[in-house]
């Protein structure tokens, strides 16, 4: 079939040497990066710089003026005395004090009525701060009330954390939940996000297709179902190579990461922060190391072959039935997504609790699969119902594609109306 | 020989017989005029020649054996009524690409695009793209496109349409020198002076039947109505015979209709009867036009829907 082939090759690189395949693989993820490291850089900066001006406190309810308990970080704050909260209101600003905090009389087991007064608003980490540190007062307060000395308290103080470990045949390992959970839901969102941004671009390039009236030339020397699965295939194989591009990215930056680092360690300041972030490195890939990858990665590539295929069938047939209105497309696309959304749904609560039927049923029911799927491929999925999975997956997607090639191959030379439900379903039942 | 041969061919869809048991013979190096009016069911017909839809009952004959849809695809060139190519390609990979669907090698592909693009000068375009150019150049690059592969059967459908007369003449000239090597040549147009300029065999289509087949000549010969202009050098108001019966007098030009059994020779004499001076004495055949009209008159001229079991 070098035909196939070659509409295969067409479709594959006129997308590939476009610009805007580069820009959306290479710049996207590097965009998403740029913004995180923003975010990270801001939030950094932001811990430093909070404190420039100080914030005025009165005390009347006295919590932070015994002098045993000292508490107060006054290259932040300032406790102000001789002042009440109406006629200080007036002063601050001149003082250079960035607002402050009136903290009046009140019944320590139901302390209220605690203000914050200030020229602009109180950013959140600001105010999470200045809560934290008044309810420690308040806290220190008690345990002098109730005759506790606080050093004493911090003493008998328990702070536990538990070790979870997988048992398997090669013996037990550590496993860090919250990274397993990340790899089920980032491989779940990928097949999700390629399956309908994938799809979609076959449905447009069919309606392309057709409106230009290429088809008719194109089928007049090919077969018409050649020419659906050599789009299908040919766009699949680009986000294959979308894929192996952010793979190889992933890769390119993790080894460059240690370059820019150590500086970024320095800046974050304290020898304490390397030897976190180094302990974190550590215990990322011992997680990593505990997930069976090999079958994480067969089996996302699996499911992202299949589960595109099936739906790019479908997405092809809505192309091939439309005109250019685009409003026509939406009508009909809007019955493939639903059950990609609802793959998405049942995979969100399949992270959570992997063996429930509603996560068994989506994982097996071939529409929502490819998605539901990734949500439990972080843990031992019983080998019957990947079995069955993959196997109503293959067949629905035989059966979808000779019904929907049916479907194409009348759409794509009839012009003017939008056919009927009704019509297309005789369309792709029809015997010849 | 005939080159396309077709037995009873049908198609029906929903609402419409679109091709009612049609048959007909095609010769090869013919230039063949298919027509019709609007919805006679010439693109189905077509569409059926080129392997894009099957016949529901009726067969085609190619080249003396049965059609065969994916042998004899790479031995036909179609070119549809709407135009047909992707807009974003570049022309000459476009091109290319398009000859190699048909079954040629690259090579053979790339010499024979760039053969044509010199032919028809069209080497600059070579790396622009089909939505740079005007419709008439795309009908060109369309026309290469189809004629490429070197096919034994070229179907065009209304080929001259959005073509300036330099430009048509162009690809007029191209068509007959592909008739002359040897290709058949199915034109299906409803411009009439194109096709009696053009075409040697026709057949007229309409409601999903055939309802004319024959030579351009023959068909004309059939429908004559012995009708005869004469010149004179003056022509008498009134003229009372039954030889002929006037059609229409203008000064010293007359039309006129042969009466029962009257031959031209009747009329001749009758002038010479009366002494008076015939300078030109030619018989006037319909145009197809005129055979067109007459043939599809009274018939609706759009296709109702019918109900079809």
């Amino acid at each position: 079939m070098s035909k196939i082939g070659l509409i295969i090759g067409r479709e594959y690189f006129t997308r590939v040497k476009k610009k805007s395949f580069l820009i959306t693989t290479i710049l996207v993820p590097l965009v998403i990066m740029g913004f995180y490291a923003i975010i990270v850089a801001v939030a950094m900066k932001g811990n430093s710089s909070d404190s420039k001006q100080r914030i005025g406190i009165i005390d009347e309810a006295g919590i932070f003026s015994d002098t045993a308990i000292k508490n107060i970080d006054t290259a932040k704050y300032k406790i102000v005395t001789g002042e009440t909260e109406e006629t200080f209101v007036k002063k601050y600003k001149d003082q250079g004090l960035f607002g402050f905090l009136y903290i009046p009389k009140f019944n320590l087991n139901k302390p209220d009525g605690i203000v914050m007064h200030s020229q602009s608003s109180v950013g959140l980490s600001r105010t999470m701060a200045i809560e934290s540190m008044v309810s420690k007062a308040v806290f220190l307060k008690r345990l002098q009330i109730l005759g506790i000395d606080p050093e004493k308290y911090k003493d008998i103080d328990a702070t536990v954390s538990v070790q979870s470990t997988i048992d398997t045949k090669d013996g037990s390992k550590k496993s860090i939940a919250g990274l397993a959970y990340i790899v089920s839901f980032a491989c779940g969102i990928l097949i999700y996000m390629m399956m309908i941004i994938y799809g979609t671009q076959v449905m447009r390039g069919v309606t392309e297709e057709k409106t230009n009236r290429i088809a008719e030339v194109v089928v007049s020397s090919v077969k018409p179902f050649e020419l659906m699965m050599g789009k299908i295939v040919g766009i699949g194989l680009v986000g294959l190579t979308q894929f192996a591009i952010w793979i190889i990215l992933v890769g390119i930056l993790q080894s460059l990461l240690p370059l820019f680092m150590p500086d970024m360690m320095q800046q974050m300041g304290g020898d304490g922060a390397t030897a976190v972030k180094s302990g974190i490195m550590a215990q990322v890939s011992e997680g990593l190391s505990t997930l069976p990858l090999l079958k994480i990665g067969f089996l996302f590539i699996f499911y992202f072959i299949f589960g595109y295929l099936t739906y790019a069938s479908l997405f092809a047939a809505v192309g091939s039935v439309v005109s250019e209105d685009q409003q026509e497309a939406q009508q009909l696309v809007f019955p493939i997504l639903m059950p990609i959304i609802l793959g998405f749904v049942i995979m969100t609560r399949a992270i959570d609790a992997p063996d429930s039927s509603m996560a068994v049923f989506g994982s097996l029911f071939p529409l929502t699969s490819p998605v539901v799927m990734m949500g439990r491929v972080t843990y031992a999925i019983p080998i019957w119902q990947i079995a069955v999975s993959a196997i109503l997956l293959i067949g629905t997607f035989l059966l979808l594609t000779w019904l929907t090639a049916k479907i194409y191959r009348t759409g794509i030379l009839m012009y003017g109306k939008k056919p009927s439900w009704k019509e297309m379903m005789k369309w792709a039942f029809r015997k010849q | 020989m005939n080159l396309l041969e077709l037995y009873n061919l049908k198609k029906y869809f929903a609402t419409q017989k679109a091709v009612d048991d049609v048959s007909f013979g095609i010769q090869q190096g013919d230039i063949f005029g298919l027509l019709g009016p609007n919805g006679a069911g010439k693109t189905t017909l077509l569409r059926m020649i080129t392997g894009i839809f099957y016949p529901d009952s009726g067969s085609i004959n190619f080249n003396g054996k049965p059609f065969n849809t994916l042998k004899d695809a790479e031995k036909i060139g179609y070119m549809p009524e709407e135009r047909g190519l992707y807009k974003k390609m570049k022309i000459g990979e476009q091109a290319i690409y398009l000859a190699r669907l048909k079954g040629l090698s690259t090579a053979d592909a790339t010499e024979k695009v760039k053969h044509w693009f010199s032919k028809l000068e069209m080497q600059s375009w070579w790396n622009k793209k089909v939505e740079d150019l005007s419709k008439g150049m795309s009908q060109k690059l369309q026309f290469v496109t189809t004629v490429v592969h070197d096919p034994k059967l070229i179907i065009l459908d209304e080929p001259f349409s959005g073509l300036d007369p330099v430009n048509a003449n162009l690809i007029k000239e191209e068509i007959f020198n592909l008739a002359k090597n040897g290709s058949t040549i199915i034109f299906s147009t409803h411009r009439m002076e194109q096709v009696e300029e053009i075409c040697n065999h026709i057949v007229l289509m309409n409601k999903g039947k055939k309802i004319l087949d024959g030579t351009v000549n023959g068909v004309k010969q059939e429908f004559k109505e012995n009708i005869y202009q004469l010149k004179a050098a003056m022509l008498p108001e009134h003229l009372m015979t039954d030889v002929f019966e006037v059609v229409k007098l203008n000064n010293n030009q007359l039309l006129l209709k042969l009466l029962h059994e009257s031959k031209p020779n009747d009329v001749l004499q009758y002038f010479i009867q009366k002494n008076i001076q015939v300078e030109s004495f030619t018989e006037v055949l319909p145009t197809l036009n005129d055979i067109f009209i007459r043939q599809v008159e009274g018939t609706e001229t759009a296709r109702t829907f019918q109900h079809i079991n």
